[in-house]
């Protein structure tokens, strides 16, 4: 397991003198100290970390947020920020000598231009509200991360979230348009503009998936699209996963992008059938759930298109989501994917890395043939269209040693990832759980480069510290002789 | 198709130890939009580092080394149907495709289906240290490490010598029209903003001395039922309107005066003395202008937007819109994390 962030404990007076000077910015209620008080806010959505905060402070208006990081920024206190705690990498994890600066009261969307087609939200307002909230123009916000319910769009820039109809309609960054930033000094800056480009340097992309480290996100201006007209669904199921995985190829040759492409592989098609009763084929080895919209006619055009492929590559079965119900019903399978697995086993590791699709085969085995080695059953669900994989493992933390196996094996599968040309994380962020694959992603150089640039926003390193990218100190300890390209990553180590 | 990565990070880290600056050059083809860089500098040429190194047309991604040129990159896709989307200018075939993510340049898409940045998945680079360096890479989605290769976009190469670039490609769309529109400005501004409002496959969208141009592309049934909602008169020889703006061949382009571009949002008017080209359904509007800078950069600003002199005027004073102070001193900051020594064409963008 990667060891939980060593921090150093502060020294009492100053604890006592940063106390005061909050308590002189915040009411009582919105700074939180007390043990039974912070504890809710131990751990995001990756809960086998857990550190419980200092303090806590949640901040009503910019002024009051403002007045925190500069009283903190004095007192060289570190501040991990968190929106709604629903992250997946424990990138919200507290420190036990910092403050947890909290955005749950951000909650407002600020307005609404509907002739402009933006929307501008504070930091702690839900993905799903805005397109709620929008829905009465005839307008959505793209990504659609499947905790969309609940996590805020705050969180979604310091992740650049992504979701199921991320390859037609892009990720976060490709979806906002301005930011309004605190910098670690208490200085409101504005990042990017309603216009499509900004002078000087992108800075409104870099601070997208910057994971809290090198500013504060207090506003952001989404862009919003015209929902389609038309949508339409297509499931067909294989009885292999590498013919799914040739019929993914064949709807991209085909010139098809489709809305969204999803792949279930036969563990979490039955799993999820059995939580969900969405009528998914249980003999199946492989499903695809091929989602294409647009107008009327295009949409009907490209699911005869689509169910062509799906033929040519040998599909047992292809269904046409005969209406909007039936619609939901199969997404709602593998929307309920997460909590189904959740049922059958006590505890379940979700990966996050990325392929090229070319390599799926040959992942899949692998991690077919580790899951009999390491004893722990694994389930598919993923993003075929991007190549994004979520493997499942399954594992009960009561059992001493489990959690510690599933941590190799899923170290194993990320190692795999970047061995074929992907990455360690697609969309669920470094945070604390992936900083030590960052190692074997990343050259000693390049983790230098990284950590220069956060100094340019952060020289102190006070912003979320110790998190997305490691310490050479760490990767060393890490022991990660990783080989690649016939080099060991850190020749100079002695420098350290 | 040579790679000439050793040469050139050997170059700058001589460079770096000399402390002296360079001047970073693809294929000389938009050496008019920058700021005047000293012609004495020591000239890093990436235009013989060229090939295209991975080309996967199932994965949708294409990377080639820096100096490839557009037009060999769009001949290598057109053969599996495939494109840029972000439809960058050629010109005249020297176009690179390093030069172009520096520029931050995109074709008359832009507004529907993305900038350069947009579509960049990874970068190599040389830093200001010599360091060879990889960000992102060839996947769609990669939140591993702050997103470097996009902060390349725009940046004029003073982050870093862009050395490979690998990019989202897409298919090409089946069929396009262009559609022509009279209307006045004003309607015509409200015209190309209403294009937005339904999922119709728009690709572009110009107001030009009194007529509106609406491209679209997508699947045969899908331009033929939007052109039969949006009405108009449909062009034969469409393309060539696209081509000229995409280009900066159009005639408005031929003058001796200076060329601002300015971007806006949606639906903006600025107060602009001068005559107007207005692209991008409104967001980007060409202005031909001698009047003064502040004057114009005053009007962008109001209207939400900024200003850059693309072309002519002084080129040794403000070319890209001014920065607050703050803004600026991050820019320094991320600046100097790249090129400590500032080596790396100091003076491109802002004043060195």
């Amino acid at each position: 397991m990667n060891s939980p962030l060593v921090s150093e404990s502060l020294d009492p007076a100053v604890f006592r003198q940063l106390h005061i000077d909050l308590a002189g910015i915040l009411d009582r209620p919105n700074l939180l100290s007390e043990s039974e008080e912070v504890t809710p806010y131990e751990c995001d959505g990756l809960s086998a970390y857990r550190q419980r905060p200092m303090l806590v402070a949640l901040p009503e208006d910019i002024d009051q947020l403002i007045a925190v990081v500069k009283t903190c920024h004095r007192h060289k206190v570190p501040i991990v920020a968190r929106g709604a705690g629903t992250g997946l990498s424990g990138g919200a994890l507290p420190l036990s000598n910092g403050v947890l600066l909290v955005l749950a009261k951000f909650n407002q969307i600020l307005s609404i231009d509907q002739k402009g087609r933006t929307a501008t939200v504070q930091p702690g307002v839900r993905n799903l509200a805005i397109s709620e909230a929008v829905d009465q123009y005839g307008l959505y916000y793209a990504p659609d991360p499947s905790s969309q319910i609940a996590c805020s769009i705050g969180g979604n820039v310091a992740e650049n979230s992504g979701g199921v109809h991320c390859l037609k309609y892009g990720l976060t960054v490709h979806n906002i348009l301005q930011l309004k930033v605190v910098t670690v000094t208490g200085e409101l800056v504005t990042i990017g503009s309603k216009a499509l480009d900004s002078p000087g340097f992108d800075l409104l992309a870099l601070m997208t998936g910057s994971e809290g480290m090198l500013g504060i996100v207090v506003e952001v201006v989404v862009k919003l699209l015209p929902k389609p007209t038309h949508t339409s669904l297509v499931l067909a199921a294989f009885d292999s996963v590498e013919a799914a995985g040739h019929a993914v190829g064949g709807v991209i040759s085909a010139g098809i992008i489709p809305a969204g492409l999803e792949m279930m592989d036969n563990f979490a098609i039955r799993a999820t059938e059995d939580f969900a009763q969405c009528g998914y084929p249980i003999d199946a080895e492989a499903i695809l759930l091929c989602e294409v919209d647009g107008t009327e006619d295009e949409a009907l055009a490209q699911v005869d298109q689509v169910t062509a492929v799906m033929k040519h590559f040998r599909a047992t079965e292809v269904r046409i989501a005969a209406d909007e119900a039936e619609r939901l019903l199969f997404w709602k399978g593998r929307k309920m994917a997460f909590p189904a697995m959740g049922r059958i086993s006590a505890d379940y590791y979700c990966i996050d890395g990325t392929i090229p699709r070319s390599q799926l085969p040959h992942v899949l085995n692998k991690m077919e043939e580790w899951s009999k080695e390491f004893d722990l059953r694994v389930a598919n669900v993923f993003h075929a269209g991007d190549g994004n994989l979520h493997p499942l493992i399954l594992f009960d933390a009561n059992i001493p040693g489990e959690l510690e196996r599933t941590e190799e094996f899923a170290g194993k599968i990320l190692d795999l990832c970047i061995e074929v040309g992907g990455t360690i994380t697609g969309e669920h962020g470094v945070g604390i759980e992936k900083i030590n694959q960052m190692c074997n992603q990343f050259s000693t150089t390049e983790i230098d480069q990284f950590h220069a640039l956060k100094a340019a926003f952060d020289p102190n390193t006070l912003l979320n510290p110790g998190k997305a990218i490691p310490t050479l100190q760490r990767c060393a300890e890490h022991g990660a002789m990783h080989v690649h390209n016939g080099e060991l990553p850190f020749p100079e180590l002695e420098r350290f | 198709m040579s790679d000439l990565s050793k040469q050139i990070s050997a170059q700058i880290q001589q460079a770096a130890d000399q402390n002296s600056a360079v001047r970073i050059q693809g294929g000389n083809s938009k050496a008019f939009y920058s700021r005047a860089l000293d012609g004495s500098l020591d000239l890093v040429d990436v235009s013989g580092h060229t090939g295209v190194v991975n080309y996967e047309p199932t994965e949708l991604v294409l990377t080639a080394r820096a100096g490839t040129t557009i037009q060999e990159l769009s001949e290598t896709l057109g053969e599996k149907n495939q494109h840029l989307a972000f439809d960058p200018p050629v010109l005249g075939g020297l176009a690179t495709i390093g030069g172009t993510l520096a520029s931050g340049f995109s074709g008359p898409c832009r507004p529907y289906l993305g900038s350069i940045r947009d579509h960049v998945l990874g970068t190599h680079i040389v830093n200001g240290n010599g360091d060879y360096l990889r960000f992102g890479g060839e996947v769609m989605k990669n939140v591993a490490g702050y997103d470097i290769a996009r902060l390349m976009a725009g940046a004029m190469g003073t982050l870093g010598v862009i050395m490979q670039v690998s990019l989202k490609v897409l298919p090409k769309p089946q069929k396009e029209a262009t559609l022509c529109f009279e209307l006045a400005q004003g309607d015509a501004l409200s015209m190309m903003r209403e294009l937005g409002d339904s999922p119709i496959p728009v690709s572009g969208a110009c107001f030009d001395n009194g007529r509106v141009y609406v491209r679209l592309s997508g699947s045969e049934v899908g331009v033929a039922s939007a052109s039969k909602t949006l009405g108009g008169e449909t062009m034969s020889d469409g393309e060539a309107v696209w081509i000229s703006l995409r280009e900066f061949s159009h005639a408005f382009f031929d003058t001796e005066l200076p060329i601002w571009r300015l971007s806006l949002p949606t639906q903006a008017c600025p107060d602009l003395s001068g005559e107007t080209l207005i692209d991008w359904g409104g967001q980007q509007w060409w202005l031909r202008s001698d009047a003064p800078i502040k004057e114009i950069q005053f009007a962008a600003a109001k209207a939400g937007g900024h200003a850059t002199l693309f072309k002519g005027g002084d080129r040794s004073g403000e070319v890209f819109h001014p920065l607050s102070d703050t803004m600026m001193q991050l820019h320094e900051n991320v600046r100097l994390s790249f090129d400590p020594k500032r080596i790396l064409n100091p003076g491109a963008q802002y004043p060195s």
